[in-house]
């Protein structure tokens, strides 16, 4: 087990070093998809460790990665660089625990409509924010962040996502998720305190996606709350878990990869076209592979060794 | 002998249905208690109050003299009470070893690890399902599932065990096993609230029977006279027996 585990380790850390060294040898346009493709690896990472465990389908992805670029464009050039990514890790904290402590009572569908109602409801709150404070709609984003260093630091942390995922499973806190994604009920009744653990995995999560949001910000140079928090990117993460598995923890890299690869190819040839492609694909995955393509595959896997 | 578990006027209302209506009585420690009445007259309610799944609407729960109602199952469990429900819960995807392994380490103990492990391992030996430790639950069967349920309990090393009709649907021989089972529990020391359908298990296990009937407790005392009880009899048989 130890000497799997060992291995498994020096293999991921390989993989990692390879993708570092990529641009290294790779174009501009290689680095600039790499970046979106890390991006969306990680927030769907992120997005399936809440909603994994817990089956709460969260659209507020966008919530706290607009916060997460939106503090980038407010803090770029009074603070140095380290502490915007602190400020925009703390604000995203507060966020999460304020708005986990008042919906992750909510079940089912009313989450889903709170969450995706709260990242428009801040989207117009900055808007307004800014068109009568500030009296501009957009902020320029000066940073001498390379494209290289932006995908560096996403790739840094999509391996601090993984590893808090796989760390937190062999921990007593992962048999717990486990439990929670069951039976709350059993699991309240073994001693698990199940809104404690809920709230704390929703703000890890929300931390990681509000830092995506911030290392990415420098990309854009300029920023406005549409671009910033564009409701497409809550769907892709969604569709992009959804399609790996979120309950699984390779699950969402299997799914944000292909699909993000086609998503650029859609954007690209049939940028009209593209919302309505973007509801057919989202349609077929739920009504074909609910539960995921990992699960689908293992099915498949345990039939045929069972014939 | 010293008091466990108090209950002081609890009541239950669903919308315009008292299914509790102000029920009282108290465990000593070490009793096993039988909890009886016929369908839909408030047991499974009761228990659903003390181990926290439900909130009351009135009166009081307190386990060792603290005021327990109203807190959440998981701190409930904490403070020592454990219970099966009518309708087994395993965890299904789990598998049977980790069922036991979460309330050991969310229990007062807290193991992990391979303590852990070898524990659930003896709790499992100890309702017959050594051997079975790495099967997922929801491949068992009901009755497995059933003893699954207990071993998960009683491995939250309770001081108040709830069974909720833990003996229904096993036969003759089970049942047997299962009476057995449970008075060892009694050895152990575990105080313990069962409701139970099955007369003779409870003649069996059971020093003492509280009846209830439409919400309201009707009877309490040592169980041949509670059961000869002639209300007793009238709401388990209807009216013409009495
Ligand atoms: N969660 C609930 N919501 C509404 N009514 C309930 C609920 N739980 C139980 N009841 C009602 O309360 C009454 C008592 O139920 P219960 O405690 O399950 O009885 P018993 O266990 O004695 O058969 C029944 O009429 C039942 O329909
Ligand atoms: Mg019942």
């Amino acid at each position: 087990m130890t000497a799997r585990t060992l291995l498994g380790l020096l293999v991921a850390g390989l993989v990692l070093a390879a993708l570092a060294a990529l641009p290294l040898f790779a174009g501009p346009y290689a680095v600039t998809l790499m970046i979106g493709m890390t991006g969306y690896v990680v927030l769907a990472t992120a997005w399936g460790l809440f909603s994994g465990p817990t089956r709460y389908v969260s659209l507020a992805t966008v919530a706290f990665f607009g916060i997460g670029a939106y503090t980038v464009g407010v803090f770029s050039e009074t603070l140095p660089y380290p502490l915007v990514l602190l400020v925009a890790a703390l604000i995203g904290l507060a966020v999460a625990l304020v708005v986990g402590l008042s919906t992750l009572r909510l079940a089912g569908v009313y989450f889903v409509i709170f969450t995706f109602g709260l990242a428009e409801l801040i989207r117009q709150l900055v808007t307004w924010y800014e068109v009568n404070v500030t009296g501009t709609l957009g902020r320029y984003i000066f940073l001498p962040v390379t494209p290289e260093g932006i995908y560096w630091q996403l790739l840094a942390l999509a391996a601090a996502t993984f590893l808090f995922s796989w760390g937190i499973g062999r921990t007593r806190w992962g048999l717990a998720l486990k439990v929670i994604g069951d039976d709350e009920v059993v699991a309240s009744h073994c001693g698990i305190d199940i809104t404690r653990l809920k709230l704390a995995l929703f703000a890890v999560s929300a931390v990681i996606i509000t830092l995506v949001g911030a290392i990415q910000a420098p990309r854009w140079t300029y920023i406005e709350p549409s671009i910033a928090f564009n409701p497409t990117i809550s769907f892709l993460t969604l569709i992009m878990a959804l399609l790996g598995g979120a309950d699984r923890l390779w699950g969402p890299l299997l799914g944000a990869i292909p699909l993000f690869l086609l998503f650029e190819w859609l954007s690209a040839n049939f940028p009209n076209h593209y919302p309505i492609i973007l509801g057919l694909v989202f349609i077929a995955i739920v009504f074909l592979l609910p539960k995921g393509v990992l699960a689908a595959v293992e099915s498949r896997l345990r039939k045929g060794g069972a014939r | 002998m010293s008091e466990l578990l108090a209950l002081d006027g609890l009541t239950k209302r669903f919308g315009g249905l008292t299914a509790v209506n102000a029920v009282s009585f108290s465990l000593e420690r070490g009793e096993v208690v039988g909890l009886l009445g016929p369908n839909g007259s408030g047991k499974t309610t009761v228990l659903n109050m003390i181990s926290g799944f439900l909130p009351p609407t009135g009166g009081r729960i307190a386990l060792n003299g603290e005021a327990i109602s109203g807190l959440r199952p998981n701190r409930i469990a904490r403070k020592g009470v454990a219970r099966t429900f009518q309708l087994v819960r395993a965890l299904p995807s789990l598998t049977v070893a980790e069922n036991v392994v979460t309330a050991l380490a969310f229990g007062r103990r807290t193991l992990w690890g391979k303590a852990a492990h070898e524990a659930a391992h003896a709790h499992l030996a100890a309702v017959g399902l050594a051997g079975r430790a790495d099967q997922p639950a929801g491949a068992l069967t009901y009755i497995d599932q059933k003893r699954m349920e207990l071993a998960r309990a009683l491995a939250a090393e309770p001081e108040l065990l709830l069974l909720d009709e833990w003996l229904a649907g096993l036969n003759p021989t089970e049942l047997r096993i299962g009476i057995d089972l449970i008075l060892s529990l009694k050895e152990r020391g575990i105080t313990v609230l069962l409701v139970e359908h099955v007369m003779d298990a409870i003649r069996a296990l059971c020093g003492r029977a509280i009846v209830m009937n439409a919400g309201r407790k009707i009877a309490d005392g040592p169980t041949a006279e509670t059961l000869r009880d002639p209300e007793v009899v009238r709401a388990y048989l209807g009216d013409g027996h009495a």
